[in-house]
Order: C-alpha cells, then structure tokens, then sequence
C-alpha cells in the first residue's frame, strides 16, 4: 500500500517540477514550486525521514517560496519562456 | 517489458524518478533563459540530489529512527541488586535492533543541504534583482546582448 503511495507522490512531483518550469507566469511558478516542495514533503514523512520533512516544509516550502514571490514582486511577472 | 518493469522499475522507483527530475533540473539550467526559471530549476536539482541520499536510508518494515521510552539498559542499571527482575525488564523490553530503524545518517546530511540550499537560492535571488535594476530585464540574452553592445554603463 505504502509503495502505492510512493509512486503517486513520485509521479505528481515530476508532473509539477514540468509544469512550474513550462508555464510562463512567473507567479505562477513560484506557487506549483510550493507545490512540489510540500509533495517532496509529503514523500519525505512517507520514506522515515521525519526531520527532513519538518524542514523542507518550514524552509524548503515555506522560505524559498517567500523568496520567490518577493523577488517577482520586484522585478517583471511575465517570463519568454 | 513487463517482467523488466517488475523486476527493475517498481522496486527501484524513488532512483528512477531520482534521475528523471534530476535531468529536468539541469535541462531547465541550460535551456531556460529566464533567470528565476534557472534558479527554479537549480532548486529542483538540489531536491533531487536529497531524494536520492535519503532513498539510501530507507529500509523494508522499518520505522522512523525514534528509540522508544522503555529501551532495555534503562532499568537493568537501577535495579541491579534484584538480579530476577532485572531479567524480566530484558524479556519485557528487549533491545531495539538496528533493522527496525531507518538509517538516520543520511537524513543528518540532507538536512544541512536542505538549508545551504536555499541559502544559495536567496543570494541568487538577490543578485538577480541588482541585475534587473541594472538592465531592465532578466531574460539572460537580453542581458547580453546589452553587455556586447556596450550601452550598459550608463
């Protein structure tokens, strides 16, 4: 069962680690990046690693996309590519 | 195929899809020319690299490095005296074995990666924000075209 899990996870991480780099909003971007942090999250807890989930969801999660946003905010939203 | 699949794929799927997003990173790093689409990319490879340390650690039917409250040791020591109790405690509480525990090593590691990462992504961040107040773009030929033109020392 747990595998299951694993695979779903595994699949919607790349399934938005394409999406967040196809799409050219760059706001957008940044939050399907949010996305993918709090799967990887996800996988993390599911995988025994407790610690690394707690900290990718507070700093992985959490700051970079703060990080993101703030630095889009500053500069132009729309990307070429 | 099928058999292949069963045998080589489903097993190993966290190093599969380890490679498959590791490649998106570094596709996104040389292809892209946005600047935040690169650094988003670099990102994605950092936490590709993690996932594969991590599935390093990961072993059948075990449970998250956590000792439980009672471990066998605890009360031997205190009740030394009663030497038939003691014996008991052992049987009751036997020691925990390393095969239950996933390997915490790697999680250590990771840890420390997780956060020189974005420590790296936020100075990254950073010097392309100076670099669009410079220029007035952060698409990465735009800005060097306007570096071969010379017109950027204004």
């Amino acid at each position: 069962m747990i595998e299951h899990f694993n695979i779903i996870i595994l699949v919607l991480m790349i399934i938005t680690a394409i999406i967040s780099l196809q799409v050219k909003d760059l706001l957008s971007a940044s939050m399907i990046f949010g996305i993918y942090s709090f799967l990887i999250c996800l996988l993390w807890a599911e995988m025994g690693a407790v610690d690394v989930a707690f900290t990718e969801a507070a700093v992985g999660a959490g700051v970079s996309a703060v990080f993101l946003i703030a630095t889009v905010y500053n500069t132009k939203r729309r990307s070429s590519d | 195929m099928r058999e292949f699949i069963e045998n080589f794929v489903q097993p190993h799927f966290n190093y599969w899809a380890y490679v498959i997003i590791m490649m998106i990173g570094l596709w996104a790093l040389i292809a892209k020319r946005n600047l935040i689409k690169k650094l988003i990319g670099m990102s994605i490879f950092q936490t590709a690299i993690i996932l594969f340390y991590v599935s390093l650690g990961v072993k059948d039917g075990a449970t998250i490095p956590i000792a439980p409250h009672h471990v066998a040791g605890d009360h031997a020591d205190a009740h030394d005296s009663e030497h038939a109790e003691s014996h008991d405690d052992h049987k009751a509480h036997p020691k925990p074995v390393a095969d239950d525990y996933s390997n915490p090593l790697p999680h250590v590691l990771m840890l420390t990666a997780i956060v020189v990462g974005v420590a790296t992504l936020g100075v990254a961040l950073a010097v392309s924000q100076s670099l669009f107040k410079d220029f007035g773009t952060l698409e990465e030929d735009e800005i060097l075209e306007q570096i071969k033109s010379g017109d950027y020392y204004d």
